[in-house]
């Protein structure tokens, strides 16, 4: 559970935002950004977590949990808290926290919840906690 | 901002497949389950279905079009219900509270298809818009 650096590519943030239907805002177009005070693309809300699953290893932990390879995962809620706008050209130090799984409604959930922080130069700039929900087949009692 | 006021809803086009798959390279969730129609079968599903991170993107989309960019300081959502292919989601917001201070307030916030089925509930606590005026925007 090492922390990773994620460059902020200004094509990543365009084509991210492109795709949600952003067109002529400050997240896909820079001019607009500029005029508006910003450096660059301002990252969307969410591209935090695209910045998370970057890493090959991000769902790791839920192996490290004893969920299988051919388990069911839903995701199940997602929260993200800012600190300070990001922009296009940021290098991000993504720290993932600890993990922790909870049976729910007798062992038929399996509650995984993980946060995890991102730094720029030291200072946090936002965090998210991912919460993943595997159903599992329980006995009769 | 008042506690109680109902936002202006922010409408989406329907879903298509194309969205989704620009989604999955854009987002980095290459799922198969998302565009794959024969992986889904596979899977049990009748078609493909939309990244939950989607709609909460659009909700994000949502919420700098009611307060501004910038202005969010926490957003969190439940994934309730799938999105299929040709839906067209809604995303609603209502003022819960707004603090003494009058500079933040609580919102609660959901994306909500054309049969009423409401696929994302969430939250957010934003910075309150401040007109050119320098008052609070109504």
């Amino acid at each position: 559970m090492t922390s990773t650096t994620f460059t902020v590519e200004r094509g990543r943030v365009r084509m991210f935002a492109r795709a949600i239907g952003e067109h002529g805002t400050v997240h896909d177009d820079l001019a607009v950004a500029r005029a508006a005070g910003h450096p660059d693309l301002l990252v969307p809300p969410t591209f935090f977590f695209t910045a998370e699953i970057e890493e090959p290893d991000a769902f790791a932990f839920v192996a490290d949990h004893g969920v299988g390879p051919d388990e069911t995962i839903l995701h199940g809620e997602q929260r993200f808290d800012y600190r300070a706008p990001v922009h296009a050209g940021d290098v991000l130090e993504i720290v993932p926290g600890e993990s922790t799984a909870t049976a729910k409604k007798g062992g038929a959930l399996l509650l995984l919840e993980r946060s995890t922080v991102f730094l720029r130069d030291g200072q946090e700039v936002a965090r998210s906690m991912t919460l993943l929900v595997v159903p599992r087949e329980v006995a009769p009692a | 901002m008042r506690p109680g006021e109902v936002l202006e809803p922010f409408s989406l086009p329907p879903v298509t497949r194309t969205t989704l798959a620009l989604f999955a390279g854009a987002s980095g969730d290459h799922n198969p389950i998302h565009v794959d129609l024969d992986f889904a079968r596979e899977a049990g599903y009748d078609d493909v279905f939309a990244h939950g991170m989607l709609s909460m993107a659009w909700l994000g989309r949502a919420l700098e079009s009611w307060v501004g960019p910038e202005r969010i300081r926490s957003f969190g959502v439940r994934f309730v219900h799938l999105t299929h292919v040709g839906d067209v989601p809604t995303c609603r917001a209502t003022v819960r509270s707004v603090a003494a201070d009058r500079e933040t307030a609580e919102l609660d916030l959901e994306v909500v298809l054309a049969d009423g089925t409401v696929t994302l509930a969430g939250h957010a606590t934003v910075d309150i818009p401040v007109s050119r005026s320098g008052g609070e925007t109504a």
